[in-house]
């Protein structure tokens, strides 16, 4: 295990901390100094929200080309939704709450996944159809839904030590377990085994069905603990409040090292493009730039950090 | 020339083999509009008609030919999820520039087509994937309409106004614009020998490729022609809504997708179906808006009737292939 540090160094995962802290210390030097602790704090604050959806999305992207969930926006609006209906501000609901966003977004992997097998379409399609249904599902039932988060909810979402919040302190945990999840167990190696080659994979004795199955259902549930978190954390949920991780979950993936075809995955990599990503837009802000040039700029950078990344898999 | 006559050859031969799965999967874009219109003529009657047929499609025009935009890019294996932003963009250059420094708009929009063209370079040559380089360029795009027209306004040319309001004499204009468009990308990626090469450069691109053809080339034109149908398709929708807005176009992407998939395309192997995009996507405006009005269903689920059609309609697909597969 000699290498394993000039191995790291290799990997293109490394530069999405280096990017992160590049567009941190343009934003620090732009203030002069004032509010870094702050602007860190607030981007791990975010952060934890990209990560999270980032994990599901990494194991489904993991599955090899053309596997990628496209519901995850509508899933998040719709579980942020049912969540504060179940919590309905009240305290003692919180746990309830939760469980019903995570039902609520394991059924939408489950169903996305019928798709794909009963329908035998590329997973794009039938992602895509169920996020058309459960849009207008989520826009018929969550309509002028006005109910706030349990005030225990929201600060827990809220809350900081140190500086550091503790929702991020606990997705480290958490993406540290899915590291070890996609590296140790039957279930990654497999979903890693289906990326290299889905037929070999079958052959080898993989229930291949079963471990795609629970990639999407697992895609699913994170997608809606993460309406939950986000409906806590804003204070409401929203039919909106989705939309911008469709982007940044396959950003993230792709920033962070993954292999788009499939087969090779990345945990460190998602939290150094999510904090690239949020601090990003964080430096943007410091700049007082107006929304238009900030959205150009946002792409145009993403657009060319893909480019810089996506060299080594030119050259083999 | 000989590798491209060879190709034509081998396309029309198996167009012309016919079992009678593989014409009923032909024909399921048809049916599925026969059945909307069946649907909606027996909900109201009175639609069935020149001013009927005018006001329920007039918005498939756009609708078509971002439609067709994606087309040529899922021809060649990629998916564009820009298209819709860049719709808007076309449409707020057309509300502002076009109209007023003629000149200006021209050289605008034909930089767009020259930005598609790049971006299939990029993608060929840095081997990227192209859902993810799109997905940022969808924010250049809004971004750019933002900052071009901040709030909604603008106005169309007028010759604009005068071609989407023309009203030719029996067939209603819409119909007549998309026969039109379908037969000029029938013709174009079906029926000439460097639209085989094009598909083929989807379809295996690495015999493409070993037959001397510049699968670079291929994948800028394919960009290229997405480029041409999207601004066609801004143009369109600002005529026909005579002003424009930065988040006009956002619901074209999934549109023009599901519009693809509907008419017979496969992500996979160059297979699509100009046609039946065309026809998908008729299909689309007619199921999502129209039906449900005539049903009373409230257009909070007009999303989800695109859905719907796009999952009853690849049900069907999968009978029909399985079928295909007994024999």
């Amino acid at each position: 295990m000699k290498g394993t540090l000039g191995r790291a160094f290799a990997t293109p995962w490394i530069w999405s901390f280096v990017g992160a802290l590049a567009v941190w210390l343009a934003a620090v030097f732009f203030t002069g100094g004032y509010g870094a602790g702050g602007m860190l704090t607030a981007a791990l604050s975010l952060a934890v929200f990209t990560v999270v959806v980032g994990v599901g999305q990494m194991f489904v992207i993991t599955l090899g080309p053309g596997n990628v969930d496209l519901s995850l926006p509508a899933n998040i609006g719709l579980a942020s939704a049912v969540a504060m209906t179940v919590m309905a501000g009240d305290d003692g609901r919180i746990l309830l709450g939760l469980a019903a966003a995570l039902a609520c977004g394991l059924a939408i992997g489950a169903a996305n996944y019928l798709l794909i097998w009963a329908l035998r379409i590329p997973p794009i399609i039938a992602t895509l159809s169920a996020s058309f249904v459960i849009q207008s599902i989520d826009i018929s039932y969550g309509r002028g839904l006005q109910i706030k988060p349990p005030p225990g909810f929201a600060d827990f979402t809220n809350i900081q030590v140190l500086g550091i919040p503790i929702l991020a302190v606990l997705t480290v945990l958490f993406t540290v377990g899915a590291g070890l999840a996609l590296q140790r167990t039957i279930f990654g190696r497999s979903v890693l085994a289906i990326g290299q080659n889905m037929r070999a994979a079958r052959l080898a004795g993989i229930r291949v069905n079963r471990v795609r199955f629970a990639t999407y259902a697992l895609s699913g549930t994170l997608g809606g603990i993460d309406g939950a978190l986000l409906a806590g954390y804003f204070r409401g949920a929203n039919v909106d409040i989705g939309n911008e991780y469709l982007l940044a979950s396959i950003a993230v993936v792709v920033i962070g090292g993954t292999s788009v075809a499939g087969g090779k995955a990345n945990v460190p990599g998602l939290w150094g493009a999510a904090l690239f990503l949020v601090l990003l837009l964080t430096m943007l802000n410091t700049f007082g730039v107006s929304a238009g040039v900030r959205l150009v700029l946002t792409g145009l950078i993403i657009v060319a950090v893909i480019t810089a990344a996506g060299g080594a898999e030119a050259a083999r | 020339m000989s590798a491209s006559g060879v190709a034509a050859k081998e396309v029309s031969r198996v167009l012309g083999r016919g079992s009678t799965p593989r014409l009923l999967r032909a024909l399921l874009p048809a049916l599925s509009l026969a059945l909307v219109l069946l649907a909606i003529s027996y909900l109201n009657p009175r639609a069935i008609s020149y001013f009927g047929f005018t006001l329920m499609l007039n918005l498939a025009v756009p609708i078509a030919l971002a439609t067709i935009a994606q087309m040529f890019v899922i021809a060649g294996n990629d998916l564009d999820l820009s298209i819709g932003a860049f719709v808007g963009f076309v449409g707020c250059v057309t509300a502002t520039w076009l109209r007023e420094t003629p000149l200006l708009g021209t050289l605008v929009l034909l930089g767009c087509i020259a930005t598609y063209a790049g971006l299939g370079a990029l993608i060929y040559l840095r081997n990227l994937p192209s859902i993810v380089v799109t997905l940022g360029m969808s924010f250049v795009w809004q971004g750019l309409a933002i900052l071009l027209l901040p709030k909604p306004g603008g106005k169309a040319p007028g010759w604009l106004l005068a071609t989407m309001s023309f009203k030719p004499p029996l067939i209603p204009f819409p119909i007549l614009a998309a026969a039109v468009i379908a037969a000029l990308a029938y013709v174009g990626l079906m029926r000439t020998s460097y639209g085989a090469i094009l598909r083929g450069s989807g379809g295996n691109a690495v015999a493409i490729g070993r037959a001397g053809w510049s699968l670079l080339k291929a994948k800028m034109v394919l960009f290229a022609c997405t480029g041409v149908f999207g601004v066609l398709s801004g143009l369109a929708l600002i005529g026909i809504t005579t002003s424009a807005d930065a988040n006009i176009g956002n619901g074209y992407t999934l549109l023009s997708i599901a519009g693809v998939i509907l008419g017979g395309g496969e992500f996979v192997g160059g297979r699509v179906s100009p046609i039946g995009a065309v026809i998908g996507a008729l299909t689309l405006a007619l199921a999502a808006s129209p039906l449900l009005t005539f049903m009373h269903i409230p257009p909070d689920w007009q999303v989800a009737a695109n859905g719907a059609t796009l999952i009853v309609v690849l049900a069907a697909r999968v009978l029909i292939s399985r079928k295909e597969a007994e024999r």
